[in-house]
């Protein structure tokens, strides 16, 4: 691939990439969530997404030849396979037919003859001596009728990868994460399978974010970070610590952190979480325990589906939860979102179009609406209660100047706002409870610059003036470093560890890929 | 801004007001008595008004429209009977009968709420379905249920009540007659109307209130509900109990008008009506408000009062039937196509 360059909608998410890969060899794409991995292999495999948003720039060679590749289909057809993230079988059938999906061997019978092609019969022993020996290629010794439903995910991969295998004309074969849902031993076993594979003179793509698998399996290693190439290298010529340290590395100055020295925090926690379990599809938070200290900012930052998102809603009980939560020395009734309001708690959900927003109410009402059911107020104070219209629209007109909202008026809907005006109502409704501790979760995801700073801003200020104790999670740890006084980092749903804004990129960038304490277990032995 | 006023009206409603304005030029040129049909569609208005209003609950609840109506319409249409079977007269049955509809109505409310929170998505066939299966057995209801006053079982036989029930000295045109007066031929049932005025003003105030904006916001968007600490499921069993009391009692208001209490299938499509009013008032089916019900209400209803003499003289011959089928099914298949995710509700 050689300079390869994609634009979403005037946004430039990569920027000249430029890598080869040999025949039999295994090299490994690395980077943090958003770093690019993803469109790059999106537009290796000819997605229709890509095309829909106006191609890319650069050139794919594939055997030295120049290939243009439109779509799936013309990507399987020059031998290149794809085994997702998230799996693509149909669950009721069994293995064989997984893998020979609309690939099936056939044999004629009377009406095929009549009638054409596709009343065909299935040459099921033919087929099944087919799937079986894409298994044992990769070592996967099950039953090939079995259906897939019930296995667990570790085989689930491997059936992935045998079908991309059964295709015959395989070459290049593109992973993507296939260790992120399986076990340490079946992680290994993959990377056997890797082996054999590239043993056979099939390229590999490799995309990981477990380092180690990384230095184990690759033959080369390409760094990438905000759309940039930033390194290739290969596992003799580097460590863990380097590569960790070039996924992070952002330039951020240290005028722009607003952090405060640990020895000015008030050493009084006032949220314990002890052994805190949510269960959130896809950020699930399996015993974490964590202090945060009255009037600090805390961030809480790791890879996506890690659990650090988790942790908030499971607070704010919005998924099921449980441990202990003790805020001010009190414990708190979990999965009881009424009650975490009512104590004094707000949250700013990750999810802002989905639970942050009344999309067809205006933005007088979505600023206030929570603020009249949990602590009634803007409610006229007559016999019987209603409304308070005025009340309400000032507050709003007061709000919209002091975040800056860009909109027509209160009486707005929401739905009109763009992202970042949007992520203003749902901070300003956030504020309106009076809260005095706020959980933030991405508060800038999806929204311009300007709207950015200007968030962020906020919220120091408002930790600052009144001393509000906040709670950020964020998938940008330079967000994260920017403002937070000390960040939470989460992986596989437990505490990693905490880290101070001025650590090293070194350190963040083994504590997200988890490899932190090992390090540091050598270490001390 | 010629286009976001267009907009703001809505087509179909253009296109209704426009085929209303033509009705009325047409009744003039044909020298028809105007009096009556202005008086006609006034009192319509009123008679349909509160029927209307019932849909806003639930539809504001985020469950639909109230497809389910008939539940509580023949919750009305048993506290009506009793008023008569007891032999009550004038405003002492209206209010013995509205004073018995509200709590069976509340209890209908209750019933069908529970259903409705086990099918969410599915509320508008599933009430639609629901209210075919009461109306149904109610019929067997109707037949078997003790009712002694000659004035409402079957002349022969003695038993089951007849199809429609005359309510000439009892509570006919209580309401319409109330305070009305006449101006240029037009006869104004200013009771009745001052008591749709009530219950909009009532609903109001409700709607305003803590629980009413925690149902809107239920309503809204149900994830940002439980984040703001609210029970959902609750504030939907409330819309619908409120709904179905509203509808129990326009019933009543709707049949003293008429002058006769209809039995049997006359609430089958009674919904329906109802439905297409609000959603022609330019109501969506996740946001509804008063100003739609009433502007809905009275298009619907001026619309087949006046088609009917017009298409008389133009066509000889009766299709006023026929428009209000037309009318209704059309607009209720024009609101089920309109785009919901991500379109703009008003």
């Amino acid at each position: 691939m050689r300079n390869i360059g994609k634009e979403y909608y005037g946004n430039r998410v990569l920027k000249g990439i430029t890598f080869t890969l040999g025949e039999g060899e295994v090299l490994s794409l690395v980077g943090e969530n958003g770093a690019g991995k993803s469109t790059l292999m999106n537009i290796l495999f000819g997605m229709p997404v890509i095309h829909a948003t106006g191609g890319f720039d650069g050139e794919v060679y594939l055997d030295g030849e120049k290939s243009i590749i439109k779509s799936p289909e013309e990507a399987m057809k020059l031998g290149i396979g794809m085994v997702h993230q998230e799996f693509m079988l149909l669950p009721g059938f069994s293995i064989t037919e997984n893998i020979k999906l609309n690939r099936e061997t056939t044999k004629d019978n009377l009406f095929s003859k009549f009638f054409g092609k596709s009343l065909k019969w299935l040459d099921m022993p033919a087929m099944k001596r087919d799937a079986r020996e894409s298994m044992d290629a990769i070592g996967l010794a099950i039953d090939e009728m079995l259906p897939v439903k019930g296995l667990p995910v570790g085989h689930m991969q491997f059936v992935e990868i045998a079908r991309e295998l059964d295709k015959k004309n395989i070459r290049l074969l593109v992973l993507d994460e296939p260790t992120a849902v399986l076990t340490e031993t079946d992680a290994e076993k993959l990377l056997e399978a890797m082996n054999i594979l590239t043993k056979k003179g099939i390229s590999i793509l490799f995309i990981s974010h477990r380092l180690d698998e990384v230095m184990k399996a690759s033959d080369k290693i390409v760094v990438l970070r905000d759309g940039e190439q930033i390194a290739e290298t290969t596992p003799s010529e580097t460590t863990i610590e380097r590569i960790a340290e070039l996924m992070v590395g952002r330039k951020i100055e240290s005028g722009e952190m607003h952090g405060r020295p640990v020895s000015s925090i008030n050493e009084d926690p006032i949220l314990e979480v002890k052994d805190f379990h949510v269960s959130m599809p896809g950020e699930s938070v399996k015993g974490v325990t964590l202090e945060v200290k009255r009037g600090e900012i805390l961030g809480i930052g790791g890879l996506a589906g890690q659990g650090k998102i988790g942790i908030a809603n499971g607070i704010m009980g919005l998924f099921p939860s449980w441990g202990d939560v003790l805020k001010n020395g009190e414990p708190i009734r979990l999965n009881d979102a009424r009650f975490a309001l009512e104590n004094g708690m707000a949250f700013v959900s990750e999810d802002r179009r989905g639970t942050g927003l009344l999309l067809d109410d205006s933005i007088e009402f979505n600023i206030v609406a929570t603020a009249t059911q949990v602590q009634g107020k803007f409610m006229t104070q007559e016999k019987i209660r209603i409304l308070d219209s005025q009340g309400m629209a000032a507050h709003a007109r007061q709000m919209i100047k002091e975040l800056d909202i860009r909109c027509t008026g209160p009486s707005q809907l929401t739905r009109r706002l763009s992202g970042g005006n949007q992520q203003k109502v749902c901070i300003a409704r956030a504020i309106t409870l009076a809260p005095n501790l706020l959980f933030v979760s991405e508060p800038t995801r999806g929204i311009d610059i300007g709207a950015k700073k200007l968030i962020l801003d906020h919220l120091v200020k408002l930790n600052r003036e009144q001393g509000l104790t906040i709670i950020m999670t964020s998938s940008e740890l330079a967000e994260l470093r920017s403002i937070c006084d000390r960040i939470a980092i989460v992986y596989q749903g437990k505490l990693e560890g905490i880290l101070l804004p001025t650590d090293s990129d070194r350190d963040f960038g083994l504590m997200m890929a988890g490899e932190y304490h090992k390090r540091h277990e050598k270490e001390a032995v | 801004m010629g286009n976001g006023l267009l907009s703001r009206i809505g087509i179909p409603r253009l296109i209704i007001s426009l085929f209303l304005a033509f009705l009325v030029a047409s009744a003039f040129s044909y020298g028809l008595p105007m009096g009556q049909i202005f008086s006609a569609m006034l009192t319509r208005f009123g008679m349909n008004a509160l029927l209307v209003l019932a849909m806003i609950p639930t539809i504001q609840a985020g469950a639909g429209p109230n497809f389910g109506l008939p539940f509580g319409i023949i919750c009305g249409l048993i506290g009506a009977t009793l008023a008569i079977e007891l032999d009550l007269r004038d405003f002492t049955a209206l209010f013995f009968a509205v004073g018995v509809s509200i709590p069976l109505g509340a209890i209908a409310g209750w019933l069908y709420g529970l259903l409705l929170n086990r099918v969410k998505g599915q509320e508008m066939t599933v009430g639609t379905y629901m209210g075919f299966s009461i109306v149904s057995l109610m019929c067997i209801f109707w037949l078997m249920a003790p009712y002694k006053s000659p004035e409402m079982v079957w002349p022969y036989g003695g038993d089951g009540l007849r199809v429609t029930v005359v309510l000439d000295g009892r509570m006919e045109q209580l309401l319409d007659r109330l305070w009305s007066f006449t101006v240029g031929g037009v006869r104004i049932p200013t009771g009745l109307l001052v008591v749709t005025v009530l219950c909009c003003v009532l609903l109001w105030i409700f709607m305003k209130t803590r629980t009413g904006l925690a149902m809107s916001i239920v309503g809204s968007n149900p994830r940002f509900a439980e984040a703001s600490g609210l029970n959902v499921n609750k504030y939907r069993m409330i819309a619908s109990i409120i709904s179905c009391a509203m509808s129990a009692t326009g019933i009543v208001i709707y049949s003293q008008s008429y002058g006769f209490i209809q039995l049997y299938q006359a609430p089958l499509y009674m919904a329906l009506y109802s439905v297409s009013a609000i959603l022609i008032g330019g109501a969506s089916l996740q946001r509804a408000t008063i100003t739609q019900a009433l502007i809905g209400t009275f298009l619907f209803n001026a619309l087949l009062v006046i088609a009917l003499p017009v298409a008389n003289v133009a066509m000889d011959s009766d299709i006023s039937e026929i428009m209000r089928v037309i009318i209704s099914n059309g607009i209720i298949l024009y609101a089920l196509t309109r785009q919901e995710v991500g379109g703009d509700a008003r």
